[in-house]
């Protein structure tokens, strides 16, 4: 199966314009000494229904949350995803384009990253946001960016903070010079940062790895009498019922956006969302789509404030991001727009009370209590179990749930449970069910 | 046209934004009846007002965002010679696969034994594209090219760091993209520049005098940016493996040489591949993309986790943490897989004879439209062979009628064709960066060129027509100025 639609006397006519004599001919300036004198170890070409048949074999040889209830978060969230959206942000003007590079034929592209910008800002109480970046956790260390400046480069970051999130700021800080340092989280709970005069930035997730709320605002209070700033990382679909990072005196958000119309994918394609204060908006990373008017007055749509991206600073650039995830930005723009802020708080109320119910009869199971007591939560909370939690969840896989993701860390016992608007108390029973067998 | 006559407007009516179509009370969401108590949210963490998000009904979504999508110009709408990014056609069969729920509805976090489908997928694919790379090994995980260039600098550092070296300077030809010296800087390097010589090749003398034992490595891509081959690629990758420093291959041309040669068998030692360039996975207006990174074999224990491994007598594939000289981890998951199974989709489809076929049509291509340039028009670099793009110049077009490069682009707009790239590379005046890809028939270059050929030729007769263009699109030429000086990034 071939894409290229020459015909073998398009070939000849091709080439005699050119004036080679054959297609080996283009190659000639390749060294002799560097060029491949075999043909790829590769099988050879297929037809579509060869390939989609061995793609179906490799699919059937995943679980997936249509035949296996999904429990898991930590992260990624089995919400739902009305059909409008892929419907919408498959049309093929969207995704076969690229980067807006000519704004007069990427209007489309560009006015629907407009929406996301201000969706973004709405949902945070922030004041600007961007066109995207990759996923949560490379939002983060583009934040930790954001916040380095001069004398002031630590980056400490509350051990509730998902660990990955953590990870990945460890790997990109050994290029930039620093590496995070994680101040202990007190019972599932943010833990208390010793802020000095060479801190950048306090990190907090809320709700957090746990599940747990934090008190955003204390720690906002603790970094910014230190000087540094607070980033949150936010679940985008709590903010229906949560009160917006802008208000609790974040002055970076960043989030994993995944939740916001995008389906699981196997950790991605996902969008890394992120929103600023005005006065840090030169320092924020990646596109950044601003309205403005042509030359007949019309209002129209272009980036801006180029000057501060590689293609412009180059080396001086304080990131690399070129391609970001425009098309799942556009989703989540769909999404948000069909959810509306009825629907955000409908599903927060939802996600909420499931969540509790899933709580009170999991922890009512003998030998499971809360991993972390007296805590309140959202959609997704830790328990403790009598045995390891990996050996449960595999055991109510077989009766066709997924229970949670293990805890990372401690002695194993910990399961997080993510509850979605998605589940109804049928599927909350069986869960219950389940880790109840595989305990008993 | 008459001089001074007002310009007329072709283009369809603009779009408000879908805040403008929002009405209190309209909705388009719905949910299944709660089939549980409520539960109050403490005070203390409650939102008090909500956010602002447009209420519309599911119509008027669809309208608006279909309306979008007609102001938005895709390789399916026309010919999109995008120098440098390898804006080939996108099968749909890749679209249909993954997202079907055996790949969609699958979660990162489940345990290896229920996602042995994809881990295989990966597993193949990382196989595949170490075969045609000439790597030993690779990571799937960054999420595009930049995220890829990142890794490769964080494993030259861990390497030199292995080796108790001190390395401060990463060498990138003067031509490069702009993510290669901001990626070096990431890494903790000072990019260094390395001119071209008269041929646009780079000046290995040059090279020679700038490498010396602080250099960590150099950057470079091959057909570089001018879309020539480095004939003397061997002498280059030596000249920095004589210093003790790596040579990185950025992929963002790998499309040109697939299956004709292989960057391990030029002296690379890390190499990125942009799977929405080469592998034809949609490039979704700025993502998402993918960019994997091979590396040789002295290099695989700095690879990022996890990695997808094999046990070889049950065949049972996992992810691994366990690499204790590993760089660590780039993405929050294992990388943009959606993006991945389309990318392996297109591997397979092509197979050995498709990939090199891919590599001879593209580079057929971008020959023939060369040979189709309009004398005022010409290329960069006559004396080169083009690969599978071409930098041509309009600084003779300029200097004889004012009539400048972004000018042509605007009026091919009107034309009905996406333009080339312009002004890139940077050290080309008046640039002009064509890539028609293999996906392309002779019939639409020939025409592209005459519509090319045309706005020359109305450069000299018409030369408003250039400088009013474009007046087919919902808008016209847009204040960019503006935007940055009264910031509005939101409704």
């Amino acid at each position: 199966m071939r894409f290229a639609p020459h015909t073998d006397d398009d070939v000849r006519e091709m080439l005699a314009g050119i004036g080679v004599p054959s297609l080996a001919a283009l190659f000639d300036q390749i060294p002799a000494s560097v060029r491949l004198d075999r043909a790829l170890d590769l099988p050879r070409g297929v037809s579509e229904m060869e390939i989609m048949a061995d793609l179906r074999r490799l699919a059937a040889g995943n679980r997936h949350a249509d035949e296996l209830v999904c429990f898991a978060g930590a992260g990624a969230y089995d919400h739902y995803v009305p059909s409008v959206v892929w419907a919408l942000a498959g049309r093929s003007e969207f995704y076969t384009s690229y980067t807006p590079y000519q704004p007069e034929l990427s209007q489309g592209a560009l006015q629907a990253l407009f929406e996301f910008q201000s969706m973004v800002c709405e949902l945070t109480g922030m004041e600007v946001s961007n066109a995207s970046l990759y996923d949560g956790a490379t939002s983060l260390v583009e934040a930790a960016s954001m916040s380095r400046a001069g004398t002031r480069g630590r980056v400490l970051v509350s051990g509730a903070v998902d660990p990955r999130f953590v990870e990945t700021l460890e790997t990109h800080g050994k290029g930039a010079g620093y590496a995070p340092e994680v101040f202990a989280a007190v019972g599932g709970r943010g833990g208390s940062p010793e802020v000095g005069e060479d801190v950048a930035a306090v990190v907090v997730q809320h709700p957090n790895y746990y599940g747990v709320l934090e008190d955003v605002s204390a720690f906002a209070e603790v970094a910014h009498e230190g000087g540094a700033k607070l980033i949150q990382v936010f679940d985008p679909l709590s903010l229906g019922v949560l009160a917006p990072p802008g208000d609790l005196g974040a002055d970076i958000a960043v989030a994993e956006g995944q939740s916001l119309g995008n389906h699981l994918n196997y950790g991605g394609p996902y969008l890394g969302l992120i929103a600023a204060r005005m006065a840090d908006v030169r320092r924020m990373p990646g596109r950044i789509v601003g309205e403005t008017s042509d030359v007949d007055g019309r209002t129209g749509y272009v980036l801006t404030l180029q000057a501060r991206e590689q293609h412009i600073r180059r080396e001086k650039a304080t990131s690399n991001i070129c391609t970001n995830q425009t098309l799942m930005a556009l989703a989540a723009t769909i999404y948000l727009a069909w959810l509306g802020p009825e629907g955000l708080a409908e599903l927060g109320r939802q996600c909420a009370a499931k969540a509790r119910y899933a709580f009170e009869r999991l922890t009512a199971l003998p030998g499971v209590e809360p991993l972390v007591p007296d805590a309140p939560f959202f959609k997704e909370f830790a328990i403790r179990l009598p045995r390891q939690a990996a050996g449960v969840r595999d055991a109510a896989i077989d009766r066709g749930v997924l229970a949670g993701v293990p805890v990372r860390g401690g002695d194993g016992h910990g399961l997080l449970v993510a509850v979605t608007e998605r589940r109804d108390r049928g599927e909350i029973d069986a869960l219950v069910d389940a880790v109840g067998e595989a305990i008993a | 046209m008459d001089v001074g006559a007002p310009v007329r407007r072709q283009g369809p009516p603009g779009e408000g934004t879908i805040a403008e179509r929002s009405r209190p009370g309209r909705q388009a969401f719905s949910f299944a009846a709660l089939d549980v108590d409520l539960v109050e949210i403490p005070a203390a963490f409650a939102r008090n007002t909500p956010p602002g998000l447009p209420e519309v009904g599911e119509s008027d979504l669809v309208r608006h965002y279909t309306r979008l999508s007609q102001m938005n110009y895709g390789v399916d709408t026309g010919f999109y010679p995008l120098g440098s990014c390898s804006m080939k056609y996108n099968p749909k069969s890749a679209e249909a696969a993954a997202a079907w729920p055996g790949f969609a509805r699958v979660h990162p976090l489940q345990p290896d034994a229920t996602a042995q489908g994809v881990l295989e997928l990966l597993w193949r694919l990382e196989r595949a594209l170490c075969e045609i790379t000439g790597m030993a090994r690779a990571t799937l995980q960054p999420p595009a090219g930049a995220s890829g260039e990142l890794t490769g600098l964080l494993i030259m550092r861990a390497h030199h760091e292995a080796q108790g070296r001190q390395r401060t300077k990463v060498l990138i030809p003067n031509a490069a993209h702009g993510t290669n010296p901001a990626s070096v800087r990431l890494g903790g390097y000072q990019a260094v520049s390395v001119p071209a010589d008269e041929r646009g090749q780079v000046d290995v003398e040059a090279l020679r005098s700038l490498a010396d034992d602080e250099v960590a490595g150099l950057m470079l891509t091959n057909p570089n940016t001018l879309g020539l081959f480095e004939e003397r690629i061997e002498e280059i990758t030596s000249v920095v493996h004589e210093v003790g420093g790596l040579v990185y291959y950025d992929g963002a041309n790998l499309n040109a040489i697939l299956g004709k040669c292989r960057p391990g068998d030029m002296g690379f030692d890390i190499v990125h591949i942009n799977t929405h360039k080469t592998f034809a996975t949609p490039h979704g207006g700025g993502g998402p993309g993918a960019g994997p990174v091979g590396v040789v074999e002295h290099l695989v224990p700095f690879l990022p986790v996890p990695r997808v491994e094999r046990d070889e007598t049950t065949a049972a594939y996992r992810l691994d943490v366990d690499a204790p000289s590993t760089i660590g981890r780039m993405h929050g998951f294992h990388g943009n897989i959606g993006v991945l199974v389309r990318a392996y989709l297109y591997v397979f489809l092509h197979g050995a004879d498709g990939l090199e076929e891919v590599a001879e049509r593209a580079v057929l291509n971008a020959n023939y439209l060369a040979t189709l340039l309009p004398g005022e028009t010409p290329l960069a670099f006559p004396d080169g062979r083009p690969m599978h793009e071409f930098v041509a110049t309009a600084t003779p077009l300029e200097k004889e009628t004012g009539i400048r490069a972004m000018d042509l682009a605007k009026r091919l707009i009107d034309l009905g064709y996406h333009p080339s790239t312009v002004y890139f590379p940077l050290v080309v005046d008046e640039a002009m960066m064509m890539e028609p890809t293999e996906t392309e028939t002779k019939e639409t270059l020939e025409a592209f060129a005459a519509a090319l050929a045309q706005a020359v030729a109305e450069a000299a007769s018409d030369p408003e027509l250039l400088h009013e263009a474009p007046v087919t699109t919902p808008v016209r030429r847009l204040d960019e100025a503006k935007a940055a000086r009264h910031l509005k990034l939101r409704w």
